[in-house]
């Protein structure tokens, strides 16, 4: 068959460049941007998904051992409100917007057209594979492009089942999945696209955002950070620290880019902290939490390794308040709370991205402000409160991608919220019509009539053009009529 | 919410010194940022003032102006910012981000290109073709004699009116600017030697030069390039493949106006797309075949003093975009924030998961109402 042919030839620089001229002509052809052709690839889409539920569900349990519950809610049924939002607002995010004129124009009608960039390049992520891959997607096609889909070879069950499934149910000419690892990757690069969408990490961002530059070609980097979640006394503590265990271990056990990563409290109020967590840690996963079915594994044994090494430093291993095993044939770490390491551990200088929470104390809540500024911005913070005066203080200081309150991590599923980091934890952002927006050009159009031509725009220029322009664009009424007069200063 | 961004940067262009200096500083302010602005060298009077007016009048602690040329835009980039606003050409666009990829710093990038203006009004009223013709003569010598990234790069014209608008363009020139080199008078000159000869070199071709049907004559003591208007060069020479940004405007003849939207697509995305047209159903077809960072029907350089208009590029002439509330917005980042109470709780978030939790909350998710309360009336089994 032709594509077991392709899938088993190499993919490189010229096959990238096939495939990129082969997009290029269907978006110049108009194929992308007829409102019907984007309607069948979201109702596509949606098909792909209901009618494949339990082989996506099988793939994620390969590549991450993730609980059903977890890839159909947080995968699936996410990604298919998504598409469905698409659906049901896409003509009208199409719509031009009509933007106001004023008397510098005058007369004059403007607006906004939205229109596709063209030919764009989504690189995703291993931890929610599919999620990651298709939602940007969805904006994508909801705004008229053609597209190059990279899944992440951390996760090959994922990617090869989205290769196949996007092949079967969509537009090929115009929507293709091109699976592969670094070197693919770096073929894909060199290419120029007219969009680049990268989540992953810091470091691989950075790559993309230079080979992006070469060819002029804007960037959206989906990042993540350390999220810190404050926690302050007199809340409701039951719920929030399962809340916070559900944005911890209940997101892919902690490998998520907007899963709390450690927590801030007073000394005051850790004991009852950690005692909560212990508790509600043990109704949740059991006595042997590495044997709970409710867990993902650690993606891979890189990945375990590194844990690993946060966890055995020398002044951390001896902060473990809970958990700590490991059970390394199956890549499995138990939920691990750690009380009061030291700033300078590894484990408090890295994004964690795994089943580890560290637990820092400090005298007084307002004191983990300043904390949580001295490091880099994160894609997510979280404050547990009552205190209007401290959720102001924490939504005016603190920088981060979003933040939350009294939650985690539940802005994801907020399609009217932006989904972006600042600073370190990326660029851009995504989600209901930001999606749309994302994968558009909004182009300026400004119509005038031939109507009231004013000579004094023109040369040769004279002081009482010069004087009766500068108050027209001053806009004063008084200041038009003193320039008309010959009244007023040049 | 809207955050500032932290500590920016600010590359400005020589052409517009004061605008491009001092609009995207606007910006920055109005977001709450601290700024280093480092306006193009090639402008020193206008550097000169800035440095020493913007001290006086403006935070010092907070907003900073340096002089200096090349290698000190290098020194900057290799620093960390919260941002990087750049104005100029694209292949110092290009090293601007790579080197903002070094530290993810976000960049707005307002580039150029050959922005085109489609002629198709000559044969409506004379009225209408005579302020067509001064808003195309306005479009091209006006702003900085041709040296803008929004100046009418070059026209496209049905054969059989190009001589008319020859005619037309040539009497408006002479009435704006003077009839000869020696006599020109509101306008511009070429900023320096180097971009003297670099524009001096385009006419050179002799195929090119042969085009020249007004203009031509050079001074270069006084760095002057009178208006120059050519007819058809071939569409291979420099002139029509680089971005003039100069006094010279080539005008190419087409058997019928919709091809010039062809024409346009087979070069890069431009700055702006001027059309002078009346019919609606080529405007129609131009804003929807074309991609451009803005399209100005009618007119040149307006949508420049229109605040409620995005202004920036797409493709090669760009891309972020600023003026109004999009330079706040660009030097901005704007914040999600969710507020949640404690109460109610949904038990089906926890694990452990059972077959139970896992329809409620799917159930949930789909807005399933009915198929809620069948579940929890155990009507429903998963």
């Amino acid at each position: 068959m032709a594509s077991e042919v392709e899938k088993k030839a190499v993919f490189d620089i010229d096959s990238a460049k096939e495939v990129v001229q082969e997009l290029r002509a269907s978006f110049v052809a108009g194929k992308t941007k007829d409102y019907e052709w984007r309607r069948t690839q979201l109702k596509a889409m949606l098909k792909l998904m209901d009618e494949n539920e339990p082989q996506i569900v099988a793939a994620l349990r390969d590549d991450l051992s993730k609980p059903e519950l977890e890839s159909s809610i947080y995968e699936i049924a996410m990604l298919k409100n998504s598409c469905k939002l698409a659906l049901k607002k896409m003509k009208h995010w199409m719509m031009p917007e009509k933007a106001k004129t004023s008397l510098a124009t005058f007369p004059s009608s403007a607006e906004i057209v939205s229109e596709p960039l063209g030919v764009v390049l989504v690189i995703s992520a291993w931890n929610y594979p599919f999620l990651l891959s298709l939602d940007p997607v969805i904006g994508a096609i909801a705004a008229g492009n053609a597209i190059v889909l990279k899944p992440s070879e951390i996760s090959p069950a994922t990617a090869s089942l989205l290769a196949k499934l996007v092949a079967n149910y969509m537009d090929s000419s115009c929507i293709k999945v091109v699976e592969g690892a670094v070197p693919e990757t770096t073929a894909l690069l060199e290419q120029k696209w007219d969009k680049i969408m990268y989540t992953g990490n810091g470091r691989i961002a950075r790559i993309v955002m230079a080979a992006a530059a070469k060819h002029l070609t804007p960037v959206v980097l989906e990042l993540g950070g350390k999220c810190p979640v404050i926690v302050d006394s007199g809340i409701n503590l039951q719920v929030a620290t399962r809340r916070i265990i559900a944005g911890k271990w209940g997101c892919n056990n902690g490998q998520a880019c907007i899963s709390p990563d450690y927590i801030i409290t007073t000394k005051d109020y850790a004991v009852e902290l950690v005692d909560s967590f212990k508790c509600e840690l043990e109704l949740f996963y059991g006595k042997n939490p590495l044997e709970s079915k409710d867990l993902s594994r650690v993606v891979n044994s890189n990945h375990f390794a590194r844990l690993l090494k946060l966890l055995d430093e020398d002044k951390v291993s001896s902060k473990i308040v809970y958990g700590g095993e490991r059970d390394k044939s199956n890549l499995k770490i138990a939920p691990t709370v750690l009380l009061d390491v030291p700033q300078d551990s590894l484990i408090m200088n890295e994004e964690i991205f795994g089943p580890l929470l560290p637990i820092i104390t400090i005298d007084k809540v307002e004191d983990s402000f300043d904390l949580i500024t001295s490091g880099t911005k994160p894609l997510a913070a979280y404050m547990f409160t009552n205190n209007k005066k401290l959720k102001e203080k924490f939504v005016e200081k603190v920088s981060a991608g979003g933040l939350v309150i009294n939650d985690t991590t539940v802005h994801l599923a907020e399609p009217t919220l932006p989904f972006g980091g600042v600073g370190d934890s990326g660029m851009g952002a995504y989600h209901g019509k930001f999606s749309f927006d994302t994968f558009s050009h909004k182009k300026a159009v400004l119509y005038r009539s031939f109507a009231g031509d004013a000579p004094l725009r023109y040369p040769p220029y004279t002081n009482g053009k010069l004087r009766l322009l500068k108050s027209l664009l001053g806009g004063s009424i008084l200041g038009i009529i003193r320039a008309l007069m010959g009244w007023s200063k040049a | 919410m809207p955050q500032p961004l932290g500590v920016v940067l600010i590359f400005s262009s020589w052409n517009f010194p004061f605008t491009l200096a001092l609009d995207p500083l606007i910006g920055a302010i109005s977001a709450g940022n601290t700024v280093l602005l480092k306006p193009s060298d090639l402008a020193p009077a206008c550097i000169s003032f800035l440095v020493e007016t913007i001290p006086k009048y403006l935070d010092n602690k907070a907003i900073k102006v340096v002089a200096g040329g090349a290698d000190i835009g290098e020194r900057l980039l290799q620093l960390k910012w919260d941002k990087i606003f750049y104005t100029g050409s694209p292949r110092v666009g290009r090293l601007v981000m790579a080197a903002a990829a070094k530290h993810l710093t976000p960049v707005t990038l307002e580039l150029g290109g050959k922005c085109p203006a489609i002629v198709d009004t000559l044969s409506t009223t004379p009225s209408k073709a005579k302020v067509t013709a001064k808003r195309i003569v306005g479009g091209k010598w006006g702003p900085c004699n041709g040296q803008a990234c929004i100046a009418i790069d070059y026209l496209l014209v049905e054969e059989k009116l190009a001589s008319a608008l020859i005619e037309l363009l040539k009497k408006t020139i002479k009435r704006f600017y003077g009839e000869n080199i020696k006599s020109l008078k509101s306008i511009s000159r070429i900023v320096n030697e180097h971009q003297f000869q670099r524009l001096v070199n385009l006419l050179k071709d002799p195929n090119v030069a042969d085009s020249i049907v007004y203009g031509g004559s050079v001074d270069e003591e006084k760095l002057v390039i009178e208006p120059t208007i050519l007819l058809d060069p071939p569409l291979d020479s420099e002139i029509m493949s680089e971005e003039i940004f100069g006094p010279l405007l080539p005008i190419i003849t087409l058997k019928n106006i919709e091809e010039s939207i062809n024409f346009i697509n087979s070069k890069s995305n431009p700055l702006v797309i001027y059309a002078f047209t009346e019919d609606e159903t080529f405007k129609k077809r131009i804003l929807s075949e074309t991609s451009s960072g803005t399209v100005t029907f009618n007119d040149s350089m307006v949508q420049f003093l229109c605040d409620s208009l995005p202004f920036g590029g797409v493709g090669q002439s760009g891309f972020g975009r600023y003026h109004g509330k999009y330079s706040f917005d660009t030097f901005s980042h704007e914040k999600s924030i969710l507020h949640r109470g404690f109460y109610p709780e949904i038990e089906p978030r926890y694990p452990p998961w059972t077959d139970f939790k896992l329809l409620f909350i799917k159930l949930a998710y789909e807005f399933d109402y009915f198929g809620l309360i069948l579940l929890l009336l155990w009507f429903k089994r998963s």
